[in-house]
Parts: C-alpha cells; structure tokens; sequence
C-alpha cells in the first residue's frame, strides 16, 4: 500500500510537480509574454483548432461506423469491428510516416488529390488528416456498447406510436446516445491536442502555418530555452484537465439523466 | 463513483468496451434463431432502416476505414518490401537496426515488468481496500493517458536535465539519466504505467475480497492468498494489461523521442530509428523497421481479441 504510494510519486507525482515548479520560476509577465507570442499562439490554435476540426469529423464518421457495427450485417463486419483498434494499437511513428508517404505528392492518395490540385503532406490538411486517423477509435468504442444495450422496446414503442424511423432515429436513440456521443468526442479532441508521433511527419512543421503545440515543446528543449517549453507544457496540461473534467461531468449528467438498470 | 467511471471510459481502449466485439457470439443462438423465424406481428423493419440507407451508411463506414485505417498499413508493408525481400532483410540486419531493437527490447522489458509488479499491488489495494485518497489514487493512475506524450518526457528532462533539479547532483556524481538507457525507461514507465492497473481494478472489484477472506480464515498467509487465490482469478485481465503495456512500451515515440538525445546506435530505439532513416530519404530501411512494429500492433490486436474472449467466458461463467 505504502509502497504504491510511494512507487506512484516518484513515477508520476514528482515528475508533475516540477513541471509546475518550473513554471512557479518565471514571473506572470514573462509566462504571459511566451504563452502570447506569435508562434507559441499560432501553434497553440493550429493544435486547438485542427484538433476540435478533426474530432468534429471523428464525430459523425464515428456514429455512422458504430451504427453499421452494431446495426447491420455484412460481410467482413468482424473484421472492420476489430480493424477500429489499429490507430490505438499501431505506434505513432509508424502512422506518421505511413501516412506521409500515402498521401506525399506521389503517393497512392496524394497523387490523384495533387491532379485536383489539393495537397495534403507538409500542410495543415495533413495535420488534420493525421489527427482523424487517431481519433477513431475513441468515438465508436465509448458509442458502442451504449448502443448495443439500447433497450429495443423504446425503438419499437416509438414506432408503434406513429413515428417513422427518421423521427425515431434522431428524436428516441441520437438523445440516448449524446452522453457517449460526447465523451467521445472530448477524447478524440483531447488526444488529438497532445498527438505528436503521427503529426510531425505529415505535418511540415513551418512555424506560424504548420507547427503544432507538442512539436514547438521539443524544438524550445532542443534550444534548451526550458522556461518556454515549460510554459507551453503547463497551457496544454490545463487544457487537457479541463477535458478530462469536462469528460466527468458528461458521465455524472449521463447516469442521472438514464436511471441505471 | 462518477469520477471513477469517467475515467474508466477515458480510458476506453481497455477493458470498458471489452464485451462489445463478440456481440454476435454472445448473444444465445437460438434465441436469434427463433426472432427469426416467428412472424413478428409487428412491422419487420420496426428497428432498421430503409435498404438505401443501410447500403450507404454500410458503404461509408466501409470505405472510411479502409482509406484511414488499412491503406496506411498497407503502405507500411508495400514500402518496406518495395526494393524486394533482400533489401528488406539487409536493412533489417544494419548494425544500427539491430541495436535499436535490442534497447527497444530491453526498456519493454525493465518497464512491463515494473509496471506488471506495481500495476498489481496498485490493483490490488484499491480493489480490495477502502482508503482516503482512493480516487485522487485513481485520479494519478490514469494521468499519462491524458497528457502528450511530449510532455511526458519534458517532465524528465526537467527533474535530471542539465538545468533540472537534480541536474547539477547527477552531473557531479557522474549518473547519466538523460540522453541514456534509464532516462528512456523511466519515460516509459511513466507512459506505459495505467495499463496493467487499469485491466485489473475493475475484474479486481468484481470479484471482491470473499474468496481472499475464506481462505485467510482457513489458514492462509497472505502471500499464499495471493498467489493461490488472487492471482489463478485474474490472470487472463494480468495478460491483457500486460500485452497492451509491452504494445505500448516498445511503440512509444513522443516521450522517448524528448530524452533519448537521439544517439545513433545507443539511444535510439526502433520508432526513433523509424523517424531517422525516414528523415533521411533511407524509406526501405525505415518501413523495414516500420514494418515489425506495424507486426507487433497486428499481433497484439489478434491476442487481445482472444484474450477479450476469454475474460468474457470467465464473466459468464462468474455469473452463473
């Protein structure tokens, strides 16, 4: 007991507390003055915003993949089932530059997007892009088990009162899921704002355009200016708490609101 | 209670959506069988949609996978085999190939088996013990899920970088932390260090503590209470935290890529490797590398899948 404590201090307590710690060096002026210069801004929004982008797409896609999984049948369904864990299982360096590669100028994907004049590697399109691939899990697997253990009897009570199926879909079983829906959502974005290993290579990495927030951290610790990459650090970890918070509150609203059975 | 659950879907990739792949498998057959063939007096589309629509949302879902998920996967594969299986091998047998799965190697090796030893006593204790602080436990248990891997390893380099605060002490004692072997353990440690816990607390709650009470006042001393009784109980949950964390302990790039110093031969391991050889226009060699880690990914899924299986029988046959 004693030694889990102790064991879980030195190996995530200690370490956390001197992020904050260095942080607690600076002066607000001086925090204040890197967390608002130009490219620690600009990196900041490239990975808030393509990050809440690429989970908003996460979003709809997830919900269609989940209803198809639970829903229907089709050949090779198992194995599109279990295919949604790869961006989990698949290390980050590998996603990185796979997807480079496929969608780089003469890439599979990226030559045919080229002729339409689209280009996606070294872009911020390729951040979002990258920023899909490992968000998808996080929205089909908290969506589907609520969705298996939907109760059908409101479904056919629901028709059986007159409403057709679109009224029943979005009006009986979208509400029921919304808490999931957005639990989803929160991990995907929240994942998406911390990703680094599958963003950097497809990302091109031009400050200002292209640089996200994780990339900016390491390039300060490279020029060993500490105090910046620190500062950077203590946003993004607020950010992320501040989710993860927002997350638990979705959970408590989501069990009051569906009596537990 | 909430906070709890909360955290447990935030760390979905776990145990919490375990039951959802087998759905088919799990429901009993013949009942199916029966919905099937008895007219329903009500209508049969009651609970699915019109043919167009289900064509559509099954097409989509069919496509969006295959392009985001199994083209890149493909290509990792396509592009390490490119220059055929002798280019392929010969980059694999590179001097510095092999010395980046040799550290890889090792560092899973020091950090399962750590995060396995106290993975379990954390499981344990908060499974089968009630305490103070038990949430703010879990609470600290869960945290390097929620935070970049980036900054998992910036937490390091400031406790025993140069400027760190122990800094100056390891420099005047000659410990190398950063930029070595202990350095890249310890950030994956951290890392890696929810999934064992995580796969056993919430097997740990459901079983509760009657079968350890039973035999401890039949005699038993606590370790063999443990290992007796404890351990027979949750090992297939054991295996499954411990194959997500040796996935995730020889994957990780982020953390390690920020203390590793990135010294060729010595501190890179295979996903450092990856991003060095791709970065210099070397791409065989690199989806060479690619390639067992992509091997390891597909393997792991294929294990956890069985294991999933498994924990699933055990629950029935708990239940019953």
């Amino acid at each position: 007991m004693g030694l889990t404590l102790t064991w879980l201090s030195v190996i995530i307590l200690i370490p956390l507390a001197g992020l904050f710690l260095k942080t607690f060096e600076l002066s607000f002026e001086q925090f204040w003055g890197i967390i608002t210069s130009r490219r620690t801004l600009n990196a900041l929004k490239i990975s808030f915003g393509l990050s809440f982008a690429a989970a908003c797409v996460n979003l709809v896609m997830g919900t269609i993949i989940v209803w198809a999984l639970v829903r229907y049948r089709f050949p090779g369904r198992r194995l599109f089932d279990a295919i949604v864990d790869i961006p989990f299982a698949l290390p980050t360096a590998v996603a990185g530059v796979a997807l480079t590669q496929l969608f780089a100028q003469k890439g599979w994907l990226g030559a045919p997007l080229a002729e339409l004049g689209i280009k996606v590697a070294f872009t911020p399109i390729g951040i979002f892009i990258a920023m899909v691939f490992i968000g998808i899990p996080f929205v089909v697997r908290t969506v589907q088990p609520v969705l298996i253990d939907l109760d059908p009897e409101i479904e056919e009570a629901a028709a059986s009162l007159g409403a057709n199926r679109w009224h029943t879909v979005f009006r009986v079983i979208l509400p029921s899921l919304i808490p999931a829906l957005l639990t989803g959502f929160a991990l995907a974005f929240a994942r998406a704002i911390g990703e680094y290993g599958s963003v950097i290579f497809i990302a091109g990495n031009l400050p200002n355009i292209s640089e996200i927030a994780p990339l900016l951290i390491v390039i300060r610790l490279s020029e060993f200016r500490y105090a910046d990459a620190t500062a950077i650090a203590v946003v993004m970890l607020l950010a992320s708490f501040l989710i993860i918070f927002l997350i638990n509150r979705l959970q408590r609203w989501a069990q009051t609101r569906i009596p537990a059975h | 209670m909430s906070m709890q659950s909360g955290l447990v879907s935030s760390t979905s990739q776990l145990r919490a959506y375990a039951p959802t792949t087998d759905v088919s498998v799990a429901a009993p057959a013949p009942l199916l069988e029966v919905a099937r063939a008895q007219p329903v007096t009500a209508p049969r589309n009651l609970r699915t949609e019109p043919g167009p629509i289900r064509f559509i949302i099954i097409a989509l879902a069919i496509i969006f996978l295959s392009v985001f998920v199994v083209l890149p996967l493909v290509v990792v594969f396509a592009s390490a085999f490119s220059k055929g299986i002798m280019a392929y091998f010969a980059a694999l047998a590179e001097p510095e190939a092999m010395a980046a799965i040799k550290l890889t190697l090792l560092i899973a090796a020091i950090s399962v088996t750590l995060n396995l030893v106290f993975g379990v006593i954390a499981a344990w204790a908060i499974s089968k013990f009630e305490f103070t602080g038990k949430t703010f436990l879990i609470t600290l248990i869960d945290l390097p899920f929620s935070v970049s891997p980036v900054i998992s390893g910036l937490v390091f380099v400031l406790l025993f970088g140069a400027q760190g605060f122990f800094g100056t002490w390891l420099q005047a004692h000659n410990v190398h932390i950063l930029f070595a072997v202990p350095g890249i353990a310890l950030a994956t440690i951290f890392v890696t260090f929810p999934f064992v816990a995580r796969a056993l607390i919430p097997l740990m709650q459901e079983q509760g503590t009657q079968e350890e009470e039973a035999a401890i006042s039949l005699g038993a001393s606590g370790l063999q209470t443990f290992f007796r009784v404890t351990l027979p109980n949750i090992k297939w949950g054991l295996l499954y935290g411990v194959l997500l964390c040796n996935a995730r302990a020889m994957g990780e790039f982020g953390a390690v890529s920020v203390v590793s110093g990135h010294i060729r031969g010595e501190t890179n391991t295979m996903p450092l490797l990856v991003e060095i050889l791709y970065n210099e226009y070397q791409f065989v060699a690199s989806f060479a590398i690619a390639s067992l880690l992509a091997m390891l990914a597909l393997i792991t899924l294929v294990v956890k899948t069985i294991l999933e299986r498994r924990l699933d029988e055990a629950e029935v046959s708990d239940g019953d």
